[in-house]
């Protein structure tokens, strides 16, 4: 039976980070999953900062982790409407035809 | 309780957000009334600010806040060019319908966020203030809502913005974590360079910071998010962020990483050397104004960056003072631009300008020492910015940097003067409107004037600059 430490907790962090950060930039159809992926990878700092805290006996990183979760929900909220906006005028979210701004 | 006197101005600012927003959902067609309301209260914040003298030094909330000369000089750059931007940008926001209550109060809002980034002194305090700041930036960059350009910048910003953010993130949790503390200070002495982790966090931090301040190679988001959005918030954009991202790279490097000097401070010099030229040679090829603005605005942040590379106050100082400069020569700039209509339509490419001599001397020759001085030509504002920077690199016998930095400034000096070209000897075009708002001549005739009689007084703005001492 292994014991699991700080360690295991690093490389989850590590493993889902990776994962938001691919998804953002190999994601070509729709932006939602961009969305997602952004989610991630404050999901994963969120992981990172639960496990220090724990490791650390410091409550600051739990304080840290509660801000993060308040503001990823702002976040989303106002990344959700700027899509919609954004679909209204192109009738699109395909991440490939987001292109009128180039040069 | 003696020390919410410190913070009056953030707790003035964030009273006045409110209560606009009841003035502005209760009262019918409250828009001119708030525009007027938010302008007076920024001042009002202003001069709270100024109250305070610039030469304390004190932390509030054990250690998480600090109030000294550095973030009380930056906060008074913030408010002025905040209230600059809503006061200029009237006549613009009528005429595309968009003069509405949520401009000034987003704009409020984001500068509530940028004071308390640029006063944190702990990791929680700067991420809620760097997110306050962003969040509300989202939105204006989309505000145009009806028009792609404007709500694909939004969403373009959205995206890279919140990546940086997780970036940043990431980098605090490691931090956090290899460090035991998320106050700046405590880092400071538990950081040494042997531990790779906190060296990756290190790198975290600084890339999630370039992109808030468009540096490159993490500048990507920055011409399109320029053109897309309306002129007024691209100048937003162009300034008042800028000054903010500005303060936390100097807080960042020289409060909790000045143990590791030797670590970032190659990243720095490799990131304003990219800058510098990236800035210099992807203007060459533009068209549309305010993309031109884009990439000029990255050569500037290289410069100024290039400031922070020694690791002395000299070159803070100087930094500090080329930020300034650059803050007068852009909202020249930008009213420039802002005056360039013709039958309630506003025009952005560089053709726009051909012959504008014949018909606007005026506007053409403060264009002419405008571009003159972003070009860094003396006697004028930008040489003594660049002049400042240089000398303190140099001092450092950073010699590279210095002759980069130079050879970029030549480069830049080609596109600047292509467009002074354009409007001294191209064949002209049709007139434009003169009905200019009052404060659109005012800021355009003081940024011209500043600019121009800087040399006069050199010492005036290198003075109070001089009180910042962060090492």
């Amino acid at each position: 039976m292994i014991e699991i430490g700080l360690g295991h907790y690093l490389t989850l962090g590590v493993i889902i980070f990776t994962i938001g950060t691919i998804g953002i930039f190999l994601n070509r159809k729709n932006i939602i999953v961009i969305l997602m992926s952004i989610e991630l990878i404050l999901l994963a700092v969120n992981i990172n900062l639960v496990a220090f805290s724990i490791f650390l006996n410091d409550i600051s990183g739990q304080i840290f982790t509660l801000f993060i979760l308040t503001v990823a929900a702002a976040e989303a909220a106002i990344g959700l409407a700027i899509i919609v906006v954004y679909y209204r005028n192109s009738s699109t979210i395909r991440v490939e035809e987001i292109n009128s701004l180039k040069g | 309780m003696n020390n919410l006197n410190y913070i009056l101005p953030e707790i003035f600012i964030s009273l006045s957000i409110m209560f606009l927003l009841i003035l502005g959902v209760f009262k019918k067609k409250s828009s001119n009334l708030v525009h007027y309301f938010s302008i007076g209260f920024l001042l009002i914040t202003g001069i709270l600010i100024f109250n305070n003298s610039l030469d304390l030094n004190i932390t509030l909330f054990r250690g998480s806040y600090i109030i000294d000369s550095l973030s009380s000089y930056m906060k008074i750059l913030t408010i002025l060019g905040g209230a600059i931007v809503l006061s200029i940008s009237r006549k613009y926001l009528k005429l595309f319908k968009i003069f509405l209550i949520e401009y000034p109060i987003l704009i409020l809002c984001s500068i509530l966020g940028m004071m308390v980034m640029i006063s944190s002194n702990d990791l929680i305090v700067f991420y809620v203030g760097l997110e306050l700041q962003s969040l509300a930036l989202y939105v204006l960059a989309s505000f145009n809502r009806d028009q792609l350009k404007s709500s694909e910048s939004g969403l373009k910003y959205f995206v890279l913005s919140a990546l940086s953010s997780g970036l940043l993130l990431y980098g605090c949790s490691l931090i956090y974590g290899f460090s035991g503390s998320t106050n700046f200070n405590l880092i400071s002495q538990s950081i040494n360079s042997d531990n790779h982790f906190l060296t990756f966090g290190i790198v975290f931090i600084l890339v999630g910071l370039a992109f808030k301040i468009s540096a490159v190679p993490f500048h990507m988001w920055a011409p399109d998010v320029y053109e897309g959005s309306p002129t007024s918030v691209t100048l937003f954009f162009a300034i008042v962020p800028k000054v903010a991202a500005l303060t936390i790279f100097i807080r960042f490097l020289y409060v909790p990483f000045i143990n590791v000097i030797d670590q970032w401070q190659t990243i720095i010099v490799f990131l304003s050397i990219a800058s510098m030229i990236f800035g210099a040679v992807a203007a060459i090829g533009q068209k549309n104004l305010k993309r031109l603005i884009a990439y000029s605005s990255i050569g500037h942040i290289g410069y100024s960056l290039a400031g922070l590379a020694p690791g002395t106050n000299d070159g803070i100082q100087s930094s500090i003072v080329y930020i300034s400069i650059y803050i007068v020569m852009n909202f020249g700039l930008f009213s420039c631009l802002l005056m360039m209509k013709r039958n309630d339509k506003y025009f952005e490419t560089i053709d726009d300008l051909s012959g504008l001599s014949k018909h606007h001397p005026v506007l053409s020759l403060s264009m002419l020492i405008i571009l003159f001085s972003l070009a860094g030509i003396p006697p004028l504002a930008g040489f003594f910015a660049k002049f400042y920077i240089f000398k303190s690199v140099i001092e450092e016998s950073m010699y590279f940097l210095a002759i980069v930095g130079l050879l970029s400034t030549v480069i830049a000096a080609f596109y600047y003067l292509k467009i002074i070209k354009v409007i001294y000897f191209d064949e002209e075009k049709e007139k434009y409107d003169t009905d200019h708002s009052l404060w659109l001549k005012i800021s355009l005739t003081s940024s011209t004037l500043l600019i121009l009689l800087y040399f006069i007084f050199p010492s005036k703005l290198v003075e109070i600059v001089s009180r910042i001492n962060i090492i």
